[in-house]
């Protein structure tokens, strides 16, 4: 028995527990923050039921996922440059098949993930919204789980239920957050505090260690975005000057330094 | 697919158990040795010392190895019989932590393929130590072994029963649909409740109970055993905190979120301050 050869890549599961909070929007425009600060990155449309990380980037290839799936091309074909300087793997429309989670389904998903891991600084999986089997199974692919979260009541709700998934299914004691479409600075601490008191009075005491939410970033409400997604051009090649391009930066920076640390 | 313990996410928090698990084995083609002539020649000139291995065998009541000794069919069924042996638990003939500990890792894989539900339960026998200091380390031994027929006599035959601590058994129920989970885990408890244990000092009989705690796999995600273990773990500590001879099983694998977390994650009043 042999062990895996050391895998360089780091996998990420972006995902948000509501839908609409921004989660493909970060997960793009993080790619290419992390690909600005020299990381090899690629992006892998891990919403196989409900895919639109094809609209955010504007590309609609002819070969997908879901042709590596069925065994019709090879993986490379379907690899792409995108805008922001990272690679994407798209799903494309014809993946509806795969809104349930078959052990088929899983068995391709691992594959993939195992081919492209390695040649790559970071992948970054964009995951569905809620907390459905595919979801949670593509997240338990991943090292690192980064909870996109508005500080809008329902997302917060949304976000909180999905830590609580994570920490008592998977034995996640970390989760990195990124508090989206923030109205004020300072926002985005205030959401990581309230979500970390309630962790810790509800989930922390039935585990056997606490629940760290640890804030990546917070991107401020900005005209910008809905500008850019409008445009389908990726914010931070369109408008790399807005405030929310610059937040996604940082948040970009601070995810290596706490990857460094 | 076949994957070791490193790949698995958070195990940096869940790894007291099990860290050499590979739990691929189902993947894997029966090997089957053939010794090369030169081996055979090798172990003609060197004989093999078999002694304690056919005494060991005679200690456990199992038979001697049938056949010409030294040849492949005995050495093949004395090596069959030594791997039972150590498998099972000297005590009661349960499955030993060991074998547990392995299927275990193959059910957690099972599970995260099939998506069919599997249930584990941990059982504790309640006041085992009053037992041991009342009535002796005999009537303590027979105790565990009647519990363990108890297990046997309430499970199917597909569910693996172990014996994993001192008092503590395991088990675990492949294909257990979640409604089945409480009435099975109560049927095992009442079992154990009503078997007489004549241990006594006079053959009287003694009363033995057992806690249980269960969880049940998370289905279709990718887990650890030691994660599992633990969840069904903090059941029976339940279990026990709220009176013994009781059966706790985590509530459904989908979270749930009360009223009152709700509301706490709204409330302005518990405090604002991020102190980062």
């Amino acid at each position: 028995m042999t062990a895996p050869a050391p895998r360089r890549s780091r996998i990420t599961a972006v995902t948000s527990g509501k839908g609409g909070v921004g989660k493909t929007f970060v997960a793009a425009n993080l790619a290419a923050a992390l690909a600005r600060l020299g990381q090899k990155v690629l992006v892998l449309d891990a919403d196989l039921g409900l895919a639109n990380l094809d609209v955010v980037l504007n590309l609609f290839p002819k070969i997908t996922l879901h042709d590596v799936f069925t065994g019709r091309q090879p993986l490379d074909e379907a690899i792409l440059p995108a805008p922001g300087g990272f690679s994407v793997l798209l799903a494309g429309s014809g993946m509806v098949e795969y809104s349930r989670m078959t052990p088929e389904v899983r068995e391709q998903l691992q594959k993939v993930i195992d081919e492209v891991a390695p040649r790559f600084d970071r992948v970054l999986l964009d995951t569905g919204a809620g907390i459905s089997d595919v979801v949670l199974y593509t997240v338990s692919l991943a090292d690192d789980v980064l909870v996109v979260a508005t500080p809008e009541p329902t997302s917060l709700t949304d976000a909180y239920a999905t830590i609580k998934v994570l920490a008592t299914t998977q034995g996640r004691r970390e989760i990195q957050l990124l508090v989206n479409q923030v109205r004020r600075p300072g926002e985005g601490r205030t959401v990581r505090a309230q979500l970390q008191q309630v962790l810790d009075r509800y989930v922390g005491p039935s585990l056997d260690g606490a629940v760290r939410l640890t804030l990546v970033g917070e991107v401020p409400a900005d005209t910008a975005v809905r500008e850019a997604v409008q445009r389908r051009q990726l914010l931070l090649e369109s408008l790399p000057g807005a405030l929310a391009s610059q937040a996604v930066v940082a948040a970009a920076s601070r995810l290596l330094d706490l990857e460094a640390a | 697919m076949s994957w070791s313990v490193g790949a698995i996410p958070g195990r940096r928090h869940a790894d007291r158990l099990l860290d050499c698990f590979h739990p691929c084995q189902d993947d894997r083609p029966t090997t089957s040795f053939v010794p090369s002539p030169e081996a055979i020649q090798a172990s003609a000139a060197a004989p093999l010392q078999l002694e304690q291995a056919l005494q060991l065998l005679a200690q456990s009541g199992r038979p001697v190895p049938a056949g010409e000794p030294g040849s492949p069919g005995w050495l093949q069924e004395l090596i069959d019989a030594l791997v039972d042996l150590s498998s099972r638990d000297a005590l009661t003939g349960l499955a030993n932590r060991r074998s547990f500990e392995l299927a275990l890792a193959r059910e957690v894989d099972r599970v995260a393929r099939s998506g069919e539900p599997a249930l584990l339960l941990v059982l504790d026998v309640d006041h085992f130590k009053r037992v041991n200091d009342t009535f002796g380390h005999a009537a303590g031994d027979q105790v565990l072994r009647a519990v363990a027929t108890a297990l046997l006599d309430s499970v199917r035959p597909m569910d693996l029963v172990a014996r994993i601590g001192g008092e503590e058994f395991a088990i675990i129920l492949p294909n257990c649909p979640e409604p089945f989970g409480a009435t099975v885990a109560e049927r095992v408890r009442r079992r154990v409740e009503r078997a007489p244990v004549l241990a006594g000092p006079a053959g009287q009989p003694i009363e033995v109970t057992i806690s249980i705690g269960g969880a049940f796999a998370p289905q279709w995600v990718r887990s650890t055993p030691a994660l599992w273990v633990e969840r069904a773990d903090q059941q029976l500590y339940r279990a026990k905190a709220q009176g013994r001879n009781l059966v706790q099983l985590e509530a459904g694998a989908v979270c749930f979120v009360s009223s009152e977390e709700r509301q706490a994650l709204f409330d302005t009043t518990f405090g604002f301050e991020d102190l980062e």
